[in-house]
This record gives C-alpha cells, sequence and structure tokens, in this order.
C-alpha cells in the first residue's frame, strides 16, 4: 500500500534554524508536501525555529537586513526600507501586513501546516541543547515533538535520500 | 468538461501551495482503489504540481484541463 511504511519509504529531514514568519514557510511546505508524496519526514528545531514548536505561535517578519524584500501595493512592488525596521512597531506592522496578505492569498498559516505536518506523521525533534540554552519550557511546547540532538539528527539524516538546512 | 464519473469531488478553488495537495492527498487516503477523484484548484502552480504527485505517488492522473482560470484534475487512486 502506497501510504503504509513497508522499510522501503524515501526519507527526508529538514533542520529548521530560523524563526521568522518568512522563514517558517519553506520547512513546513516541503515537509508536509512531502508527506503528502509518501516521503518519511524528520524536522530537527534547533536554535530560532524551536520557536516554531511553541503552542502559542507569534510570528514576525522584518525589513531589517532583508533588502531584497517587497511587497506588493497598489499593483507594484513596494521595496521595504531597511531602517524603518529599526522604529517602534514596524516590526508588528510588517507582520500584520504580511499575515493579512496571506490570508488574502489563500496561503495557508503555519498553525494550519504544522497541524497538516503532526496528522501526517511528520516526526519533529526539539534540540534538547537549545531549549537548555534558551531556557525554553517543553510544556509551552506542542504534545508532538521529541527530544534529542545532533546524533538523533544525524542517524536520520544517514538513512535519508534528502537532507536540508534551513 | 470530461465524461469521466468521478467518485469524489474536491473544491480547493483559492487555496495556494501546497494546500490543493494536501488536501488532494486527505481525499484520495480515504478512497478505495480505482476510485476517481475530481479536483478543482486555481493555482497555476497545481498544473505541474498534481503531475509530479502522481508520478511519485503512483495515483493515476486521468486527465486534466482548464475551465475559466479553473485547473481541473481527475486523479485514479491507485493502491
Amino acid at each position: 500500500m502506497a501510504d503504509m511504511d513497508l522499510g522501503n519509504a524515501k526519507k527526508m529531514t529538514i533542520i529548521c534554524t530560523k524563526g521568522t514568519l518568512d522563514w517558517a514557510y519553506p520547512p513546513f511546505i516541503l515537509a508536509t508536501t512531502a508527506a503528502a508524496m509518501d516521503v518519511d519526514v524528520t524536522m530537527f528545531f534547533t536554535f530560532y525555529g524551536l520557536g516554531l514548536l511553541d503552542k502559542k505561535l507569534n510570528l514576525g517578519v522584518t525589513t531589517l537586513g532583508n533588502a531584497s524584500m517587497r511587497m506588493p501595493m497598489g499593483g507594484m512592488q513596494m521595496a521595504m526600507p531597511n531602517m524603518i525596521g529599526m522604529l517602534p512597531g514596524v516590526t508588528a506592522g510588517t507582520s500584520v501586513m504580511m499575515k493579512n496578505l496571506i490570508k488574502k492569498k489563500g496561503v495557508a498559516s503555519i498553525e494550519e501546516l504544522r497541524e497538516a505536518a503532526v496528522l501526517s506523521d511528520v516526526r519533529m525533534i526539539a534540540c534538547q541543547m537549545t531549549i537548555d540554552l534558551f531556557e525554553k519550557k517543553t510544556e509551552n511546547m506542542i504534545d508532538e515533538i521529541e527530544l534529542g540532538g545532533a546524533a538523533t539528527w544525524m542517524e536520520s539524516a544517514l538513512q535519508s535520500d534528502i537532507n536540508l538546512y534551513m | 468538461m470530461s465524461d469521466i464519473k468521478p467518485d469524489e469531488v474536491l473544491d480547493t478553488k483559492g487555496l495556494n501551495c501546497p494546500l490543493p495537495i494536501l488536501k488532494a492527498k486527505k481525499a484520495l487516503k480515504g478512497m478505495e482503489n480505482g476510485k476517481i477523484l475530481e479536483l478543482a484548484s486555481t493555482d497555476p502552480g497545481a498544473i505541474k504540481d498534481f503531475e509530479a504527485f502522481c508520478k511519485a505517488t503512483g495515483n493515476k492522473l486521468l486527465k486534466s484541463w482548464e475551465d475559466g482560470g479553473v485547473y481541473m484534475f481527475l486523479i485514479e487512486r491507485v493502491v
């Protein structure tokens, strides 16, 4: 059966290191799509990527250091001036703008994609070292995670056909 | 239009990548071998994506066509 793991399914791992709204998309889109295509997926969340496992997500995106950021505005592509990102409230405003755009364009929210990942048995490993480093509490994270370290990822990566770092 | 009668119909109009694929997968999972799913999408990327999806999962893309900005797909469930 195509849906069952007969031990010969293709495998993929993704290391997720970033926790901003924009960078949350590539790993979750690829993980859910791969799972839908019968690939066994392992996601390893480390450093800022660990925040993507929080029960309550409040992801943001900043113009700072993001020189290639363009937002559609009145049929034009508007460059987001890097420097205004330093002003109070601008990051929050940009994040709201992005979330509205996401909704308007029928793009899934990160919460939806993460739920889809959970439902399709994507394995999610939270980096134990990062949890200790940032004093994060696992009770604030979704229940479906397992804890592990570099060796846990390696073990999975060595058997995988695709390993991505994001 | 198509003369093949689908067993299930799925409307993913307005949804963007990867939602049409995820919803198609969910629908196909609950279908028996040989049953046919008709799917509608407004995502232009869906044309290539459903070809790739079917190739990788073994489900059969029987037919795809465009109907006034809506991309239609007929997929046969292959278990």
